[in-house]
């Protein structure tokens, strides 16, 4: 039962900010660019959440910065999990001097600093959430595709693997009835952490001018712009920290609950 | 000969030669065992029967006819022979129900009726039928065991290749796969191909041994002469290291 | 006064949670003395080798007594059971690969517990090394070799090397021979059998096995899960089974034994080579 309700707290939590998140595309309490309030306002009955230094409604800037969040972690991990998840089970299945070149490969990329590779993609397309997206999603790839390769290697070489073939099953059809399903649950868990780790990584994009232009900031850049009042306007670093920890949190927990509801082993000793 | 191996050698591009010059033939409806000791080659040698893997020199048989190479060409020979492995936690996919393990053979090679093949084989092996709604993690050793010979004998093969069916079983249900494999034989008339390093269920099953010592052949012929009256030096010490029951 | 007792031993989950794994077993080993423990899978009797030298994995708590060359092992501290290792009892696994350390040498493994607990250096604990190689029929070379360089049996005879470092009154086998091939198995039994008899050790033997228990104990005690159901000579065991499981599994046993006493047909020369 205790499985259950970290699940249910999972699905809440994502739900609460992916709500947020599309509300956001609809409806702020002030348009994104507003700068009418006071500067660094106080919670109250007109900014709900107070104001920064420019005057804009802080709720307003953390709505939008919920879209930008769950944009950037879904967008990387899907990015990161079809590139990757693709090399690796290629990896996995290559001849020994593929199998090492692509290894080497991946040493590589995933030795090469993100922050490297994004200012590469900005160079390349220009400053935007969606050049973030691609620059995160390509770091996350090399970290996936070696998982990947790692967990169905260890599947190839089981037994029930080798009685598929001998049993005339086709290589498509066994990865995709033997290999996903068993791979899953671990690389799901590792794409929850990979989800938390984009967003903050966006964060630091942001901060060095190569996220999503303004007025559109995410929460790690609202962190980084209210470090330097965290003193007098308290609000404007809790909020954000608290919404990036319940993002990151709910989605482990979603996670790794959906793990546990799809393995049969885990089931039965719930 | 319905499966037949002609002087095949093995060897990996960049080692010593796992095998090296075997022959030996199965007759139908006959029992044969391929015995010896780890590095003898048994387990290559399996693969290479299986057309897993190709002979680097030499040729596999089946009916007569080298192993088809490709998918599809391969499918008459697949349909014809099966395989039980050694470790029946690996050999069964832990997400999979039983009904859909056993039905993995039927469906790959162009069966239709699944359901009621699934539910004979489990009844020819002893499980209940309620084990199709099940996982493999449910059972004990000797279950698994039992469900993968059902998975093998699904599609009615006449040929069951064995890698050492047996030996990770504990003895009372060792006894009792070995009886079911013997059964399984007599009613199906299966020619039973099995490697092993178990002296006492290749004396229990098999009608004829081969002998292999690192990759070579050494001795073969029918098991009550090769175990009975061994004439080769390492046959020799492999039977007088078996532990006996104290007389 | 016994060097292993055992009395009324049990093993349950810490959380307290469904039957005890090992329920009440007793027995009691005399220096010199070996006794076999047989059983299946599940039946609980690795662990209680592990709860005899205080090994439990966490999760697991015995109840019960173990009194080991006079040292309360049931509730005892580490560094109680720290002076009994090695000295009162030894363990040998089944797997010898996890007793070794696979980024160290052979020597220097068998060396540590001649250093550290007899206190030898230089060219006496040299010289040390050396003895304890070959009295398990290791040739000296192997000293300065890894453990994945050597075979499995080598491994294992290094096992038995480094368990009688400290000369143990007791030495406890867990399967020691279920992963080797059967003609390495033979010998490493007789190795057990003649080191047992050298040193006047104790044996506690754990197998599935009742021949192989044959070849180095004449005293068995049989478990099915978790119960002791049967205890005595081998011979007796075999031929007055007892209880239900003992008889099943004696067999079982016979059953497998019997099928290799083959006789050669008439040959009609229809063998090749």
């Amino acid at each position: 039962m205790r499985r259950r309700a970290f699940l249910v707290t999972g699905i809440v939590l994502v739900a609460v900010v992916l709500a947020v998140a599309l509300l956001s595309l609809f409806w702020t309490p002030f348009p994104a660019a507003d700068t009418t309030g006071g500067r660094l306002e106080g919670p109250g009955a007109h900014h709900l959440l107070g104001t920064d230094k420019l005057g804009r409604d802080l709720l307003t800037r953390l709505m939008i910065g919920a879209r930008i969040a769950v944009a950037v972690g879904a967008g990387a991990v899907a990015l990161g999990a079809l590139l990757g998840g693709a090399a690796g089970l290629l990896a996995a299945f290559a001849n020994r001097w593929l199998d090492d070149s692509l290894a080497a490969l991946l040493d590589i990329l995933i030795a090469f600093p993100t922050l490297l590779l994004a200012m590469l993609v900005v160079a390349a397309r220009g400053a935007s959430l969606a050049s973030a997206i691609v620059a995160i999603g390509l770091a996350m790839s090399a970290i996936v595709a070696r998982l990947t390769r790692v967990l169905a290697k260890r599947v190839l070489a089981m037994d029930y693997v080798t009685a598929a073939r001998t049993s005339g099953v086709s290589w498509p059809r066994i990865v995709w009835a033997h290999v996903l399903p068993n791979i899953w649950p671990t690389l799901a868990v590792n794409l929850a952490l990979q989800f938390g780790l984009a967003v903050l990584a966006e964060a630091s994009l942001s901060y060095l001018g190569l996220g999503p232009p303004p007025p559109n900031a995410s929460w790690g850049r609202l962190l980084q712009e209210a470090q330097s009042t965290v003193l007098t306007a308290p609000v404007g670093a809790i909020a954000p920290g608290v919404l990036l920890v319940v993002l990151v949190v709910g989605v482990n927990l979603l996670a790794d609950g959906l793990r546990d509801v799809a393995d049969p082993t885990r089931r039965r000793h719930r | 000969m319905i499966l037949e191996a002609r002087d095949v050698g093995f060897r990996y591009a960049d080692g010593a030669p796992v095998l090296s010059g075997v022959s030996f033939g199965v007759t139908p409806g006959r029992s044969v065992a391929l015995v010896g000791e780890s590095a003898a080659g048994k387990t290559t040698l399996l693969r290479l029967l299986l057309g897993l893997r190709r002979p680097t020199s030499g040729v596999v048989l089946f009916q007569g006819q080298p192993l088809p190479t490709g998918h599809r060409a391969a499918r008459p020979f697949r349909r014809h022979v099966q395989t039980v492995f050694q470790d029946p936690y690996s050999s069964l996919d832990p997400r999979q129900k039983v009904s859909r393990i056993v039905a993995e053979p039927l469906r790959a090679l162009g069966f239709t009726d699944h359901g009621s093949r699934v539910a004979a084989a489990l009844d020819a092996v002893g499980l209940p039928a309620d084990t199709a709604d099940r996982y493999p993690h449910e059972f004990s050793g000797g279950q698994r065991q039992r469900i993968a010979i059902a998975r093998a004998i699904a599609v009615e093969p006449t040929v069951l290749l064995a890698d050492e069916p047996v030996s990770a079983l504990d003895v009372t249900t060792k006894v009792r796969v070995i009886d079911l494999l013997a059964e399984l034989r007599a009613t199906r008339g299966l020619t039973l191909v099995m490697v092993s390093h178990d002296l006492a269920a290749v004396a229990s099953l098999c009608d004829d041994t081969v002998v292999l010592e690192r990759g070579r052949v050494v001795e073969q012929g029918p098991t009550s002469e090769v175990l009975g009256g061994p004439r080769d030096p390492y046959t020799q010490r492999l039977i007088a290291s078996i532990p006996r029951l104290p007389r | 006064m016994s060097l292993l007792s055992v009395s009324d031993l049990s093993i349950l989950l810490k959380s307290g949670e469904g039957q005890p794994i090992v329920d009440r077993i007793s027995f009691a080993l005399e220096p010199g003395q070996r006794l076999g423990l047989i059983g299946e899978s599940g039946s609980g009797k690795s662990l209680t080798t592990l709860a005899v030298t205080g090994l439990l994995p966490p999760g697991l708590r015995a109840t019960g007594s173990v009194l080991l060359d006079g040292t309360q092992v049931i509730g005892a501290r580490d560094r109680t059971l720290d002076r009994v290792r090695g000295h009162a009892a030894a363990v040998v696994f089944q797997e010898p690969s996890t007793a070794l350390d696979p980024l160290m040498r052979l020597g220097k493994q068998i060396a540590e517990p001649l250093r550290r607990h007899r206190g030898l250096r230089g060219a006496a604990l040299r010289s040390a090394v050396a003895a304890a190689l070959d009295e398990v029929a290791l040739p000296t070379r192997v000293a300065g070799a890894y453990p994945h360089e050597v075979s499995g049996g080598q491994r294992q005879r290094a096992a038995i090397a480094m368990a009688l470092a400290c000369r143990p009154k007791l030495l406890i086998a867990d399967e020691p021979t279920t992963a080797l091939d059967v003609t390495v198995q033979a010998e490493v039994l007789a190795l057990l059998d003649r080191l047992a008899a050298a040193h006047d050790m104790a044996l506690l033997f754990v197998s599935h096995d009742l021949a192989v228990i044959g070849k180095v104990t004449d005293e068995v005690l049989v478990l099915s899960q978790g119960r002791a159901v049967r205890t005595g000579p081998l011979a007796e065991v075999l031929s007055n089974p007892g209880d239900d499981y003992t008889r099943s599994l004696v067999a079982s046993a016979r059953r497998l034994d019997a099928a290799l006493d083959l006789t050669p047909e008439v040959s009609d020369d229809s063998r090749g080579a």
